[in-house]
């Protein structure tokens, strides 16, 4: 099995896996980074997204080469203490219910703040449609991301 | 029903018990689920009770420090949160003093342990309300013995107690005698109107670790030397195994045996990737055991039931025939459903570790005592070796009521001798379903001299009819001469609850079918509505599960606040009321057209559940339940072919997103009747309030779902698949 020289919030780590072994897998059977969340394996729900030089990506659907070389962000590595603007503005929101999106959620609000810190309402929900939340949050994620752009503005 | 009186006194103490803590302090035991039975008995002598016989406890340290430990399993709905309040408030702690721990969740040590299902907070009000208010007395009682005054003297706020003199104690300087003293026979409860946390807004109680992915989550629970089970499935329902071959599987890497049990084989492997990978390698061959059904079989099937005359009768009020023979009018429509897969976020897993000693289990499952005991019988083990811990779970919309991944996961460890947690990938999640059963409604009515006088309504399901309480619901009573008849199918495809069973189609079926009936009555739309309700009011029949008032101030209250009948040029409404899990709800949804089409704006929503804990929590679960309402009436479609699904992950099931979801306004009825459940009454309103919005907008009646079956219609959002 090849080995893979990777930069994940920040460190470096050498890990040997299969090459078909998606990055989402890899975080979170190989580096117990389980915050990244499985939930369709096709990049069509975005729990597993993180961040891949900065840009939101479905970890789902990417390999070790595509990532190889790259910096990975992941929600572990978002902020210090869960206080990165988009976090606090899901605090201040209250939005999960059963929570098990909201990290995918999060990495896809934060990566796209960071291109757009003045959405529109039309570019919000452009961002974060390829989220799904199965509690139906949806109203409670689109009011945090405006706060959150708020807190960045 | 009747208003909640604002304070009684309770003296039914059999489900607490009390002691000092080793390091200091009070705990008190409760039996949480043993105290919501209407006439709760001390399972065992009473004197022989100890700690491993309640599930929930309130603990007080000799700080002051309180920790309420939440038994019930939280799957999304918010009673971690909510029912720690309830204590709180009637301990008189401030919330913001109050640590909630998931109580450890193990049949092996708490006995009676039940998921709550949507009735938690109906069920658990009294019995939450009295232990807070009881252990609130006992510190007062101790406070009363140090300063030699009577404890009515006394009073409390915020965890501190007052005496006359304006002396005080803190509730950690009296704990430890509080822990000494009996339990008092007697307390009284606090007013609604001095309610300090009940009814004001508190975060998820797990909200810091939600928003920074710390495990939570069954699929993120692991133990040193686990595996993980892919396992294969027959590919349709009524299929069974009849060979196998896992050369390929085995010479994958990490995989590390596969294994046959009854008709499924499992793939372990050192982690999911390799294991999904083993399974996909299986070579399998399958033989036909029972018919290979379709849903076009199913179609077929259901519309014979329908015609036929082989009904089970749940209601019958006056004559139905005599009512039809002697209108002036007749209107009769059949509303078509399909299956639905459940698809909660986190697919099905579960974690099993089979020894010889014990049986360890662990996971997300609305049933563990139930689950426990058939693992137990299955691998003929006493029930005291079984040792089940519950997860926060990703979603559960019924699904989680059964076991059966939990099953799988007891028998592979068992063969394997090995912790292994089963995973599902989203294709054997939707595939090897437990799904909503597929039904069909015909309803007909008689209308005589400008009033309604028949209602007949029928219903042609798949596996199950629905629950006895359904036929009491809204027009029971309301018209002279009603029937409710029930027909099934027996179908070898799995069914089972799914959010607000029955009623997430009924309501949509009945709803819009009083909407045509005024339109042939040529009568308003509400109108009709309110003057059913007028019937309903003053009855003695005591089937009837819905208050008239109630609904018709929710009805009163949803034409104001939609602004019904106001709107501009463009906004079409449709208007539903609904009574379902002992709450009144209505909703008005705006529409308008766009290209054509037309759009799901907004959904106002007004909800009479009592007295609401938690506000913040509460709109979350309305919103929630109006938007998966929205969701799966306008794009939920699951059918089958030749026993196989046709759909096995979101490629080609579609879920709402952001765009399509409305804005919801919603409005609480304010009153101090006691509080009812929220997770599921607002979803089954939605699907007839569009509907009705729909026929207003286009002048095109509904009459199955999803809508999206409707090309013509909705032309526009079906493009907007995502990637």
């Amino acid at each position: 099995m090849p080995t893979y020289q990777l930069n994940i919030n920040g460190e470096s780590r050498s890990i040997e896996v299969s090459e078909d072994t998606p990055v989402l897998w890899v975080l979170r059977d190989h580096l117990n980074l389980v915050g990244t969340k499985y939930g369709c394996g096709i990049a069509l729900c975005g729990s597993c997204t993180i961040h891949l030089d900065g840009i939101a990506v479905r970890s789902c659907a990417l390999t070790m080469a595509q990532v190889e070389g790259k910096s990975i962000t992941t929600i572990e590595g978002l902020s210090e203490d869960g206080n990165h603007p988009v976090q606090e503005a899901w605090k201040e929101v209250d939005v999960p219910q059963c929570g098990y999106c909201q990290t995918g959620q999060i990495m896809t609000a934060s990566a796209f703040l960071k291109e757009n810190p003045n959405p529109t309402e039309a570019e919000i929900k452009d961002a974060m449609q390829g989220n799904i939340c199965r509690c139906a949050s949806y109203t409670r994620i689109y009011k945090a991301v405006e706060i959150a752009a708020n807190k960045l503005a | 029903m009747s208003t909640q009186k604002t304070s009684i006194t309770f003296s039914r103490r059999s489900f607490m018990k009390t002691s000092s803590l080793a390091g200091g302090g009070l705990l008190i035991g409760f039996n949480l689920f043993n105290a919501c039975k209407p006439n709760a008995k001390p399972a065992i002598d009473l004197a022989q009770l100890n700690y491993n016989d309640f599930n929930a406890f309130i603990q007080i340290a000799d700080n002051g420090a309180v920790t309420i430990f939440s038994p019930n399993p939280e799957i999304g709905q918010g009673v971690k949160t909510s029912m720690p309040m309830i204590i709180a408030e009637e301990l008189d702690v401030a919330w913001k003093d109050v640590y909630v721990k998931q109580g450890i969740l193990d049949t092996n040590n708490y006995t009676r342990q039940v998921a709550g299902g949507s009735q938690s907070i109906r069920f658990g009000w009294d019995p939450l309300r009295e232990t807070g208010a009881t252990a609130r007395q006992m510190l007062i009682n101790a406070a009363a013995v140090k300063w030699g005054v009577d404890p009515s003297e006394c009073t409390t706020n915020e965890g501190i107690i007052s005496n006359a003199a304006g002396e005080t104690l803190g509730y950690g300087e009296v704990v430890n005698e509080a822990a000494a003293l009996e339990i008092p026979e007697e307390v009284t409860l606090k007013d609604v109107k001095d309610y300090k946390i009940i009814g004001t807004d508190a975060a998820n109680v797990d909200i810091d670790k939600i928003i920074t992915g710390e495990p939570l989550f069954g699929l993120d629970y692991k133990t040193e030397g686990m595996v993980i089970a892919s396992v294969m499935r027959p590919p349709a329902f009524g299929q069974k195994l009849e060979s196998y071959d896992d050369s390929a599987s085995k010479a994958i890497d990490g995989v590390i045996e596969v294994l046959k049990f009854g008709d499924k084989i499992a793939v372990l492997a050192k982690d999911t990737w390799s294991a999904m990978k083993g399974k996909k390698a299986l070579k399998a061959e399958w033989k036909t055991d029972s018919k290979l059904e379709s849903s076009e079989d199913h179609d077929k099937l259901m519309l014979g039931l329908l015609n036929g005359n082989k009904f089970e009768t749940l209601r019958a009020d006056g004559n139905v025939k005599k009512a039809f023979e002697q209108a002036d009018q007749v209107l009769e429509r059949t509303y078509e459903s399909p299956f639905l897969p459940h698809n909660c976020l986190e697919p099905m897993n579960f974690y099993a570790n089979v020894t010889a000693e014990k049986i360890h289990l662990v996971g997300p499952i609305q049933t563990p005592e139930g689950t426990a005991k058939h693992i137990a019988e299955m691998l003929e083990r006493n029930f005291e070796e079984v040792h089940l811990e519950m997860t926060r779970m990703g979603g559960g919309f019924g699904r989680r009521l059964y076991g059966d991944f939990a099953v799988e996961a007891a028998e592979i460890s068992n063969l394997a001798r090995k912790p292994v947690k089963v995973v599902f990938s989203r294709d054997d999640d939707m595939a090897d379903g437990i799904y909503r059963p597929a039904i069909k409604y015909r309803i007909k009515a008689a209308v005589k001299d400008g009033k309604v006088t028949g209602y007949h309504l029928k219903e042609a399901a798949i596996n199950s009819n629905m629950y006895g309480l359904i036929p009491n619901f809204f027009p029971a009573g309301a018209i002279e001469n009603y029937q409710v008849d029930v027909a099934k199918y027996q179908s070898n495809i799995t069914t089972g609850a799914w959010r607000a069973p029955y009623t997430n189609f009924l309501a949509f079926a009945e709803q819009s079918f009083f909407d045509e009936l005024a339109e042939m009555m040529e009568v308003d739309k509400i109108q009709l509505r309110l003057d059913l309700l007028q019937k309903v009011k003053g009855s003695t029949d005591e089937r009837i599960q819905y208050s008239p008032e109630r609904m018709e101030k929710v009805i009163k209250k949803a034409v104001e606040k939609s602004g019904w009948g106001t709107k501009p040029e463009g906004v079409y409404q449709g208007f539903v009321n609904y009574y379902c899990h002992n709450s009144h709800v209505a909703e008005v949804a705006d529409v308008v057209l766009e290209n054509g089409n037309p759009v799901v704006k907004k959904i106002t929503c007004v909800v009479d559940c009592g007295i609401v804990i938690n506000p913040l929590g509460a709109l979350n679960q309305i919103e929630g339940g109006v938007i998966d309402g929205v969701g799966h009436s306008m794009y939920g479609d699951f059918t089958f072919q030749n026993g196989v699904p046709q759909a096995t992950n979101f490629d080609k099931y579609r879920l709402i997103r952001m765009k399509e979801a409305p804005i919801v306004e919603t409005h609480l009825m304010k009153n101090e009747f006691s509080p009812t459940g929220l997770g599921e009454p607002t979803l089954p309103p939605a699907g007839g309030a569009i509907a009705n919005a729909f026929k207003a907008a286009t002048g095109k009646r509904l009459y199955k779902q999803p809508f999206s079956k409707y090309p013509e219609l909705l032309k526009g959002p079906e493009k907007e698949i995502i990637g």
